[in-house]
């Protein structure tokens, strides 16, 4: 049988010798695997492999996530939630990817600080100590443009800081930025370079300056603590009892990272880039957190100081650190000098967390962005998809998104809305005119003609007419109703509620149809009175409050939004309400808006899935 | 002539000139239209943008109180033309028929400036530089190296307020228009 496969093997045998005859690759092979290891093979030497494994690993997803991204401003965050959402193993790839990165920033870290305190920096491998702080360079170039390009807020807030910092240096800074940024504002152009940056020119620094570190590292050899060379054990070689170390070394960082992204839930990716919609609680990756905690001590006119100079002086520290080592106290020295600056940063990196978290308006923000993250996954899931003018239009016609920040913004200071300012936030002053919280629901306009009700702050309590016409007829007239007035008041209040046509009462309109029209009858009728001074389809005796033909209708709240004082609503009497629309304060469009959020028209995805 | 040794001094000396004149001949060319796109950026110099209707005067209350209304114009980006979209935001405050104009944006860093909850001044979320009403800075521990960038205002037809709109360099303390 040995004979049979020997001679089965016997052509692929020449093919080989063939093929070393021509390239020498066996040669090459020897001499990559039979790397000598003075005192034999140790744990303590994998960081490096682990390194170049998580840089192929990067190389790798890399490639499978560029052939599905789109680096422009309304294409770069939909083709990220593509892969991300729809594509199979799209989000087990953008996780491993993402965590990969992460994994890189604790290795280097570990790997630098290895070198520095074996003193693997002294000669004869100066050379190559500044290779690897080049490479760290690269890599923290790679961290800064990969964060921009899904173009989601949190990326796009945070890296817009750190391109106003490269503007603070002195000279060359608001060229560089302008360079960067390819422009003054973001936009396509920032993409395209950032991407240019991060897939092209950094990758291509990476591999040669690998290339570059990892041949310095052969010619050297490994860097043997002096204790070691002193009970030295057996030498040994690369292949295979270091070579099956690094390989367990690289599962266990691989494992690490696949943890990660299963308990997180992979790579994070927010709502759609907003140039309008500042997003306050914008913050960095954690590896550059510290950086952003630094730069709050510097005040105007030094930013300086804390952004270029004093960062480049430590930098310039670490680089000297071969030429430092050679001093009688340079080890002690470079030893103490890194494991200060990596103290500082964990300390700046504590404090940054900590005081984000014990500030309401970040914890409020962070709440809001996640909502609108939220938010923008279910319209880009819904029937409607994402337009070719990028889902950031999904959300700025969404009258759920919208509604809110408007009425927060326009409404709040009168309103309330369930007792908030829409946002959910408590209002700053008590509220002056009605809660609209479901406005024109039986609930609501049973509420208005209560007795009890109608006076309070919830309905006219704040307003003019706390002591006018309509409060006291519901005080005096519709307190004294007997149980027959009483239940035709009913049928009113639901004739008068199906007039808006809330979609969320529909159900409940649609069956009490004969009620609703007996209540209508009743409506115009003498005998209620609605029409001494409210217009109900033609029938009017005055015309003192507002009409009530499709009272609480998209088209009837547009209108009193748009003109409280027109003919038809308050007239002369309004109180204090401006008139948005004919004052341009709010557009067509985002008067809207605020009716249709007002009137819960919006897109649910279960009530979609329930039609 | 010893091959290792190389051919007499002079020549060799014209031939590795030779070699490298012509080697970065043969790079100008991309070199140069390569570097040319990738500074384009410097080149491009903005235009004076165009003023915008942002609202009415009715919109405004006399009372000192700065109003925040969103600017929208059209952009390019590139290759793409928006229309009618935010490009930003103003603090517009009235005083009779007379209106000034603040950019929202914080010249410090560039983040949304908002009105203090008792309407006495400005004060930047970020790193809480402090402005009087009408934008200059009153507190000596701001970080803003200047006062919020004031913008020119027309009152058109008696009751359109129009403003050109631009951003500023932050981190300055000079105002320096970017586009």
């Amino acid at each position: 049988m040995s004979e049979r496969a020997s001679s089965a093997r016997a052509p692929l045998r020449r093919a080989l010798a063939w093929l070393d005859d021509r390239t020498g690759h066996r040669g090459l092979v020897r001499k990559l695997l039979v790397e000598p290891l003075p005192g034999g093979a140790r744990w303590r030497y994998v960081w490096g492999s682990t390194l170049t494994f998580a840089i192929a690993v990067q190389f790798v997803t890399g490639f499978a996530l560029w052939a599905t991204y789109s680096p422009n401003a309304q294409g770069a965050w939909e083709s990220v939630y593509y892969v991300e959402t729809v594509v199979a193993g799209g989000g087990l790839l953008r996780g491993i990817h993402h965590y990969m990165a992460h994994a890189t920033v604790v290795l280097l870290v570990l790997h630098l600080m290895q070198v520095v305190v074996d003193g693997a920096y002294k000669a004869p491998r100066e050379v190559n100590f500044w290779f690897g702080l080049g490479l760290l360079h690269v890599v923290l170039g790679l961290l800064l443009t990969g964060y921009l390009l899904p173009w989601d807020q949190k990326g796009y807030w945070a890296t817009k800081v750190a391109t106003s910092i490269a503007s603070v240096a002195p000279a060359a800074g608001p060229a560089l930025q302008k360079v960067l940024v390819g422009g003054a504002e973001y936009g396509h152009l920032t993409l395209t370079r950032f991407f240019a940056l991060h897939a092209g020119f950094l990758p291509g620094a990476l591999v040669a300056m690998t290339v570059a570190h990892v041949y310095l590292f052969r010619r050297h050899g490994v860097t043997v603590r002096r204790r070691r060379r002193a009970r030295r054990s057996p030498d040994g070689v690369f292949w295979p009892d270091q070579a099956l170390r690094d390989a367990v070394a690289c599962l266990a960082v691989m494992a690490t990272v696949l943890f990660l992204v299963a308990w997180t839930g992979g790579a994070p990716l927010g709502a759609p880039a907003d140039p309008s919609e500042p997003y306050a609680a914008a913050r960095p990756e954690w590896y550059f957190m510290f950086l952003f905690q630094w730069l709050k001590y510097f005040p105007a006119g030094t930013e300086v100081l804390g952004a270029i100079v004093i960062p480049g002086a430590v930098v310039a520290v670490v680089a000297a650190m071969p030429l430092l080592g050679r001093w009688r106290l340079g080890h002690r020295f470079n030893v103490g000098f890194a494991t200060a600056v990596l103290a500082g940063a964990g300390l700046l990196t504590w404090q940054a967390y900590a005081q984000d978290q014990a500030d309401p308006e970040f914890v409020f923000a962070k709440e809001a962005a996640e909502a609108r993250t939220e938010r923008v996954m279910e319209l880009a899931a819904g029937p409607q998809g994402i337009p070719p003018t990028g889902a950031l239009t999904l959300l700025r016609a969404d009258p759920l998104t919208q509604g809110p920040r408007l009425f927060a913004e326009r409404c709040a200071s009168c309103h309330s809305y369930d007792g908030g300012d829409g946002l959910g936030r408590e209002l700053a002053e008590a509220p002056t005119a009605p809660d609209l919280k479901r406005f024109a629901s039986r609930e609501w306009i049973a509420g208005l003609l209560h007795p009890e009700l109608v006076a309070t702050p919830k309905y006219f309590g704040g307003t003019a007419f706390a002591r006018g016409r309509m409060v006291r007829m519901v005080q005096s007239r519709i307190a004294g109703f007997g149980p027959a007035e009483t239940e035709q008041l009913g049928k009113v209040v639901k004739a008068l509620s199906a007039e808006a046509a809330l979609s969320y009462q529909a159900e409940a309109d649609s069956a009490d149809r004969d009620e609703i029209a007996e209540g209508a009858t009743l409506l115009a009728s003498e005998s209620m009175g609605c029409t001494e001074c409210h217009e109900f389809r033609g029938t009017a005796q005055a015309r003192r409050g507002p009409v009530l033909t499709g009272y609480g209708s998209r088209e009837w709240l547009a209108a009193v939004v748009a003109d409280p004082a027109h003919p038809s609503f308050y007239g002369d009497r309004n109180d204090r309400m401006p008139a948005f629309g004919r004052d341009g304060v709010l557009s067509p469009e985002e008067i809207e808006l605020v009716v249709a959020w007002l009137r819960e028209e919006w897109y649910r995805e279960s009530v979609e899935g329930a039609r | 002539m010893d091959p290792l040794k190389g051919p007499p001094a002079r020549r060799g000396f014209l031939a590795g000139a030779g070699a490298c004149v012509a080697g970065a001949l043969a790079l100008l060319a991309p070199a140069w239209s390569s570097l040319r796109v990738a500074l384009e950026p410097l080149r491009r110099s903005g235009r004076d943008p165009e003023m915008v209707m942002v609202t009415t005067l009715a919109a405004l209350p006399d009372d000192g109180v700065p109003r925040k209304f969103p600017v929208v114009a059209d952009r390019t980006d590139a290759w793409s033309a928006h229309r009618n979209v935010p490009v930003g935001a103003v603090y517009l405050r009235r005083a009779g028929e007379s209106v000034a104009a603040l950019n929202v944006v914080c010249p410090h860093a560039g983040c949304f400036v908002n009105v203090a909850a008792d309407q006495s001044r400005f004060v930047c979320p970020c790193h809480k530089s402090s402005f009087d009403l009408d934008g200059a800075v009153n507190d000596p521990s701001s970080p803003s190296p200047r006062d919020m960038d004031a913008l020119e205002v027309e009152v058109r037809d008696g009751d359109q307020v129009w403003v050109r709109f631009r951003n500023f360099q932050a981190g300055t303390a000079e105002k320096a228009p970017v586009a």
